[in-house]
């Protein structure tokens, strides 16, 4: 039994980079409006089911592959993020921590029963053509989903950085999230920032979402699963890090792969609440910690 | 209105019509609805402890509820324990995992968000244990058999649980009611309003959080037994379910937070308007994002629920009044 795992032990660590690549992009927005505007978006996980369902209902439509409805998904998600901060979180919250908390999960229980209303409980998975194809590594498959979503998450999040590096937009967000009354003093209209933070963030999502759909399926509780697994890696990697979302995404993809494998498909999970509270006890800045 | 603002006469009357109610109400309907409602607002009323008093908001409320209530039907389907004492157990039970989370977490200075998160943690990581190992019954769940009677706190009639969840919410109230008067209640309201500033005029903070949070695992606790012995069956996604934790906290919320009626005001107005929705369009997950909506609005316009609305009005009108000194509720 031992034995025969741990033979599979190689291929269990490849497949939880492959999941981590995506944890990661969607730990990315989290952890971005985390630098920013110091607050936590709890409803992370419901908004990147919805991008799912955005990605699903392309596919299920209009027959759009999923990795091109990354094109049109993504900027839509990043609209929908900045508007729903500028009219909604933001002017309802008036800067209290504990109540943009309350606020988000207010905001997860709507999109979560909204769509569980309209889109029924039903889970959606979609049938692509290569679906079932893959790459044959000599010890394991490796299907071609998994590594299309893996390069493409590895993309997003170096046309994240470059964005944030090189451009204006990019300069004027770091300046905010280092000092907040600095840049308003140099004349960057700080509300106007952590609209665009929030819209990048979620946009993140909308990208990861349509990653997803081939490989997972979706329901109304989908975000469930991964708003846990967003906010392990978040904290893990240091709340605002960049490098650490990255690192962090790793790490639980594996832990998680070779948890399930090592421990059961029931108990193998529970290796993401662990580290979750003991990082939270013992090294709350995580890895790469309090810097953006 | 002076005779209302006497506040126990008016405790009274409350509590006494709410006792004398089941004799005017024939309808099984209502006594079931009114059950429930006393049980999620004693349940509010254990987290308002640490969230409205002590300002520590927890986000896994729930995993004290689960625990009491597999503490209290495991000793009965394996040992035959009954649970009228087995509801002691479940309350020592809560309240040592109260210890536990309040004292790492604490220690090691978690607050806000991060308090939240920690405690979702925990709920999660109970209800994976409690759907891997044996003794729980795993994912197939425990089965409690139905033989009413007193020592196995099952009654023949829904007016018997209705009774349970009412004594247990007077007790809740109770709990609040001395918490307010009391020199241990006026520390949390420093720690929830300044947490250093508590610290430094000599609070034992760590201390204070350990204790409120180990109330509010008791309290969870005992409702965890009433839970299983109402419905006789157990799962982990039922013992650590994130609505339950959810719905604590919103009813705390909606009736205001830092009050002794908010949880049963919320509650009260929550599962009217579950029922109402219900009533109207009878489809999964429109009652739940009313539920949200609310959240959202009384977070954004009225932050001390609608106790504090309610409140503040009384007070514009009666600034000109002399008994002032009648309305003590204010602190």
């Amino acid at each position: 039994m031992i034995s025969a795992s741990l033979s599979m032990l190689p291929a269990a660590i490849i497949n939880g980079l492959m999941y981590g690549a995506i944890y990661a992009l969607v730990a990315l927005g989290l952890t971005l409006i985390y630098g920013v505007l110091h607050i936590i978006n709890f409803a992370h996980g419901a908004m990147l089911m919805l991008a799912l369902y955005a990605a699903f209902f392309l596919f299920h439509l209009f027959n759009i592959d999923p990795y091109v409805s990354i094109l049109i998904v993504t900027p839509c998600a990043g609209i929908f993020g900045y508007m729903i901060y500028r009219y909604g979180i933001g002017p309802l919250a008036k800067g209290k921590d504990q109540n943009i908390l309350l606020i988000t999960l207010g905001l997860s229980i709507i999109i979560e029963n909204g769509a569980l209303f309209f889109f029924s409980g039903d889970q959606q998975t979609v049938n692509l053509s290569y679906g079932f194809e893959a790459f044959d590594l000599g010890f394991m498959y490796l299907s071609y989903p998994k590594v299309i979503s893996f390069f493409a998450a590895l993309l997003m999040c170096a046309v994240l950085w470059a964005a944030m590096s090189l451009t204006d937009m990019g300069r004027a967000i770091r300046a905010v999230a280092k000092e907040r009354q600095g840049a308003r003093l140099v004349g960057i209209n700080v509300e106007r920032i952590f609209a665009v933070t929030f819209g990048i963030g979620i946009a993140c999502l909308g990208a990861a979402g349509c990653m997803m759909l081939p490989i997972f399926y979706v329901d109304p509780y989908t975000g469930n699963i991964f708003v846990l697994v967003a906010f392990t890696i978040v904290v893990l990697g240091g709340m605002g890090s960049v490098v650490g979302a990255l690192v962090g995404g790793f790490i639980i993809g594996i832990t998680e792969s070779v948890g399930g494998l090592l421990l059961g498909e029931s108990l193998g999970q529970i290796g993401i609440s662990l580290i979750f509270i003991l990082i939270l006890i013992f090294r709350p800045t995580g890895l790469f910690g309090s810097k953006v | 209105m002076t005779n209302f603002r006497n506040h126990l006469y008016f405790l009274f009357m409350g509590a006494l019509a709410l006792i004398i109610l089941p004799y005017f109400i024939s309808s099984r309907f209502y006594i079931d609805v009114l059950t429930l409602i006393f049980f999620t607002a004693y349940l509010g009323q254990s987290w308002n402890i640490l969230g409205g008093y002590a300002g520590q908001f927890s986000f896994g409320g729930v995993m004290f509820f689960g625990t009491g209530a597999y503490v209290s039907s495991i000793l009965l389907t394996t040992f035959g324990f009954p649970p009228i004492f087995g509801i002691f157990l479940a309350i020592l039970g809560g309240a040592f995992l109260g210890l536990i989370v309040g004292y790492m977490s604490f220690r090691s200075g978690l607050r806000g968000s991060y308090f939240a998160l920690i405690t979702l943690a925990f709920a999660e990581l109970l209800r994976v244990l409690a759907n891997s190992v044996e003794f729980t019954g795993g994912g197939v769940g425990l089965f409690l058999t139905y033989a009413p009677g007193l020592s196995n706190l099952q009654f023949e009639t829904p007016v018997g649980f209705y009774y349970f969840a009412l004594i247990l919410m007077f007790i809740s109230i109770a709990i609040v009611y001395w918490l307010e008067r009391s020199r241990f209640g006026a520390q949390l309201v420093a720690i929830r309003e300044n947490e250093d500033a508590a610290e430094a005029l000599g609070i034992n903070t760590l201390k204070c959080k350990i204790y409120a949070i180990m109330i509010m695992g008791a309290m969870g606790g005992a409702a965890g037994t009433f839970y299983a012995q109402k419905y006789l069956y157990l799962d982990p996604p039922i013992a650590y379910s994130i609505h339950l934790s959810v719905e604590m906290l919103l009813v705390t919320i909606v009736g205001g937070m830092g009050t002794i009626f908010g949880p049963l005001v919320g509650a009260f107005v929550l599962h009217t308007v579950n029922e109402i929705a219900r009533h109207f369009i009878d489809t999964p997950g429109l009652s739940l994002i009313v539920y949200g909506l609310i959240l959202i609005v009384i977070i954004g316009y009225l932050p001390n629920g609608l106790i504090g609305a309610f409140k503040k009005k009384e007070k514009k009108s009666d600034s000109t009044s002399l008994d002032k000194k009648t309305s003590r509720e204010d602190p």
